[in-house]
């Protein structure tokens, strides 16, 4: 079952939806007859929190807009940010057990030494590979597009890990006790960036979002033609990382 | 029929309880319940004694797999609650040694396997440390 996760393109929404901030006092300024520069109050302005009680909405698609160009080199406040908020603090004897729910990677351009970096992490793709071979139904996308693993039925397997073409996603190798209430995560179970869901639930953006110095983080709902993320991928050229998939990702690139 | 008659007084005998000595030997130690807010639970003490798994199970798969959030039912609000005031903990030992905390205590003389904590924090108000830059 997949809702219609395709942003609503319908011009007359659009044009309505900016009538509507042009009577509501925001910067806006005809360019040409038709088309239209409107200010942006707040890039990253908090989400509304959900009422208590009602479920995810199949018309709201989270999403991640990521800008390569801003990202600092060396700069690895996210992932600290990250780890915090999740409680993702153990560090193993072999480092390559850690759990890792977002990392940067650098590219190089061979040919003239250009180098790009990004925070890399989970998708949360449209099509999840991930979800497909889960032998157990424990990996999970949620109405609103998060792809999520439900612990209580993840049995370790780690098929998703070898599926997932982004290497988003680790397995806990050991008992913890130092968890986030909020965030319950354990020993054997795979687990992976969750686009911060229990703060995107109560109207915050996630972690990473909040504490990028530089900015180059937007999130927001794809779905809604007039939220800053749907309208910076409708002006400039955005990339999915392996868009040859076809997975139809949440989280998109800029600048890469 | 009298075979049917013998079975029948066989199965009463069975199923009849085994003769108890009160304060005689008991090897297990009944649990020591201390309710630290009484009389603020969601639902009585009789219906949670039997039904709190249910009632966190469906809660668990609303909230993770539907998004609905607040329940009624919530294990971090039952460890809110429950925490002993000594240890901020539903597992473990309770003060002075005796007895175990709330989720422990009963668990532990039923002999029922306790995962929750296995991925639950158990201590109330717990603030993660977090990294160090």
């Amino acid at each position: 079952m997949t809702a219609p996760q395709t942003p609503d393109r319908n011009p007359r929404r659009a044009f309505i939806a900016a009538a509507g901030a042009g009577v509501a006092g925001l910067g806006f300024a005809a360019i040409a007859p038709g088309l239209h520069l409107m200010a942006v109050g707040e890039a990253n302005a908090a989400t509304e929190a959900r009422k208590a009680g009602t479920a995810a909405s199949p018309a709201v698609r989270w999403g991640l807009l990521i800008d390569a160009g801003k990202c600092a080199p060396g700069c690895t406040k996210c992932i600290d940010a990250c780890h915090t908020e999740n409680g993702v603090t153990e560090k193993l004897p072999d480092p390559r057990q850690n759990s890792q729910w977002i990392r940067k990677i650098e590219l190089v351009d061979r040919r003239d030494g250009r180098k790009t970096e990004l925070p890399m992490m989970c998708q949360h793709c449209a099509n999840p590979p991930c979800v497909d071979v889960c032998p157990t139904g424990a990996s999970m996308k949620r109405a609103d597009g998060i792809v999520l693993v439900d612990r209580h039925t993840c049995i370790g397997c780690r098929y998703c890990m070898m599926a997932c073409p982004y290497k988003a996603r680790s397995l806990v190798h050991v008992p913890l006790t130092e968890q986030n209430p909020e965030v319950p995560r354990g020993q054997g179970c795979v687990e992976s960036c969750t686009l911060c869901v229990h703060r995107v639930d109560k109207g915050q953006t996630p972690a990473c979002v909040e504490s990028c110095p530089e900015g180059a983080m937007l999130f927001g709902d794809l779905n809604d033609p007039s939220s800053a993320i749907a309208k910076r991928i409708a002006s400039v050229p955005t990339t999915q990382v392996r868009a040859d998939l076809r997975l139809n990702h949440g989280v998109r690139y800029q600048g890469l | 029929m009298m075979r049917i008659l013998a079975a029948m007084v066989l199965a009463m005998i069975a199923v009849s309880p085994a003769p108890t000595f009160a304060g005689e030997g008991e090897r297990t130690p009944k649990p020591v319940v201390t309710i630290e807010n009484p009389g603020k639970c969601v639902a009585p003490a009789e219906e949670m004694r039997r039904n709190h798994m249910e009632m966190l199970k469906h809660q668990r798969d609303r909230t993770l797999r539907a998004g609905i959030r607040g329940e009624p039912a919530s294990l971090n609000a039952c460890i809110e609650c429950h925490a002993s005031k000594a240890t901020g903990s539903v597992l473990g030992t309770a003060e002075g040694g005796k007895g175990r905390n709330f989720c422990e205590s009963c668990h532990s003389y039923v002999a029922v396997k306790l995962d929750c904590f296995e991925c639950h924090q158990p201590k109330a108000k717990f603030k993660a440390a977090g990294v160090k830059p």
